[in-house]
């Protein structure tokens, strides 16, 4: 079972969270009429195989969204900080 | 290539089947060949197969990082069908569906082709009016479907649930009668076996570690065993495309997910077809040894680990049980998870790339196995004339730029947003 530590609840069952994909992709502005862009943002996944780094949600918790360190090969789960506290 | 036959079988017997010859060659790599295909599982090897076949192009490898049929070849449910309704996919896998019928034959290779019928479940009337529209689909570009009521599912399956509390009643199905199943590991020897008596080589244990890439053309690649030289490169090894492809520098529309599959203990026939839950994704059939195997689901977030999470075990297990509740006190014999390329509108991709000389077969989300031959077939095309052929021309990669997406059943990688 993966095991995910929310940063506000502590050490959770990933049934807990929904995931919410790549955390490192920068969404364009608003309002960017760059279409290809958009489309890499929305269509093209890096898809490591290695370490990535990802949103979750705590929907059966907190419901508070955060971003988590996980190897994609090993299934080895790193640190979590909430989402909020990205650096930009 | 010795030519097998109940005559051979029958000479075999009789010597104690000590004497058969290997099923095809084991070559060190050449230095160059025309074409090489990253990846020996079934859509490589039908796409060697079909390359020297059709095209009699010939000077051939299938590189494998491990032995023919390890891979997703070998790890899958079996299903073979083409109960398909948007254009593109339903003229492929009908074609797919074709060329499994005779498939045994061309290859000269049993792959036990059990065309058992599948039934997909309605569970009201509004799930039934969905069958209906995609059954009078694959009728007007003449597929078999066959729309059951309550009453014929009962006939043909007695032992589902059909008590007044059942939690998703059986208000009818779709049946389409010529698909089924096929061994998964026969394709692969068949196919290898017949490419190798057409003259590829097949090259296991052999790990492709990049590609030379000058002025945007690939011209071979390096693996484990050196470096080989080749007119045109395929890649064909679904599951691991993202990361194939990054060695080329380039970033695809897939993710990897894990899809796992179960096996039960051995039972006397019980499922006689090939059944899907319309509640939730969930398909069930019997293998020839009397094991139910069955599916559901992806786990929901990417990994390459080959590890299943728990929950997902329950839930497919709680999908069987709500059809079936005879089943619930069999257990479990094997489980397993395999990693497969989820697109975002679950359909894949046989095309070219922006690399030339760099073709790209994957993107298989849930449906790889039977689409084995005409993937096979069309990649080979798309290989040899360096155009897609009509049945591939809407598996591109820039379908999405164009708004051109098949997104068949609505699922793609990311069941996480919805």
């Amino acid at each position: 079972m993966l095991r995910i530590t929310c940063p506000f609840c502590g050490e959770r069952d990933y049934t807990e969270f929904r995931y919410g994909g790549d955390a490192s992709k920068r969404r364009p502005e608003h309002g960017s009429q760059d279409m290809k862009a958009w489309h890499d943002h929305v269509f093209v996944f890096d898809n490591p195989k290695g370490p990535h780094t990802e949103y979750w949600q705590h929907v059966l918790g907190c419901r508070q969204w955060l971003v988590l360190e996980r190897n994609t090969a090993t299934a080895e789960v790193g640190p979590s900080r909430a989402a909020r506290e990205r650096p930009r | 290539m010795k030519h097998y036959s109940a005559f051979s079988l029958l000479r075999h017997a009789l010597n104690g089947n000590e004497s058969w010859p290997r099923a095809w060659r084991s070559p060190e790599p050449k230095p160059s060949y025309d074409v090489i295909i990253v990846g020996g599982g079934g859509h490589g090897l039908a796409t060697a197969y079909y390359l020297a076949a059709n095209h009699g192009v010939t000077n051939v490898a299938v590189i494998e990082r491990s032995y023919i049929g390890s891979g997703n070849v070998g790890r899958n449910t079996t299903i073979v069908r083409s109960n398909y309704m948007i254009d593109g996919n339903t003229q492929f896998f009908e074609f797919s569906l074709k060329l499994w019928e005779t498939l045994s034959h061309t290859l000269n290779f049993n792959v036990m082709l059990s065309q058992r019928g599948q039934i997909v479940m309605a569970h009201g009337p509004v799930g039934l009016d969905v069958l209906a529209r995609r059954g009078n689909i694959m009728r007007l570009n003449g597929i078999d479907a066959e729309l059951l009521d309550r009453g014929e599912v009962m006939k043909l399956l007695p032992y589902l649930d059909y008590s007044s509390d059942a939690r998703f009643p059986i208000w009818g199905a779709l049946l389409q009668r010529r698909a089924g199943t096929a061994r998964h590991d026969a394709v692969a020897w068949g196919y290898a076996r017949a490419a190798d008596g057409l003259g590829v080589d097949i090259i296991e244990n052999c790990e492709v570690q990049g590609f030379i890439i000058e002025d945007g053309k690939v011209s071979g690649v390096e693996t484990s065993r050196g470096r080989i030289l080749a007119g045109k490169t395929g890649v064909a090894v679904a599951g691991h495309s993202s990361h194939v492809a990054k060695m080329a520098g380039l970033k695809l529309p897939i993710e990897s997910h894990l899809l796992q599959a179960f096996v039960t203990e051995p039972i006397k026939p019980l499922v006689d077809h090939v059944l899907s839950f319309g509640a939730e994704l969930f398909y069930i059939s019997q293998s020839d040894k009397g094991g139910l195997v069955f599916g559901g689901h992806i786990d929901g977030f990417n990994s390459y680990t080959q590890r299943g999470q728990l929950p997902k075990v329950q839930t497919v297990a709680e999908c069987a049980v709500a059809l079936m509740p005879c089943i619930s006190r069999l257990r479990l014999l094997r489980h397993w998870a395999g990693i497969q390329d989820m697109t975002p509108d679950g359909s894949p991709f046989i095309c070219r790339t922006a690399v030339s000389n760099l073709y790209l077969n994957g993107g298989w989300c849930y449906q790889g196995f039977k689409a084995t031959p005409a993937s096979g077939w069309c990649f080979a095309h798309t290989i040899a004339h360096d155009e897609e052929h009509e049945l591939n021309r809407c598996f591109s990669l820039d379908r999405f730029e164009k708004g051109r997406e098949l997104d068949e059943f609505g699922i793609g990688n990311w069941t996480y947003k919805q």
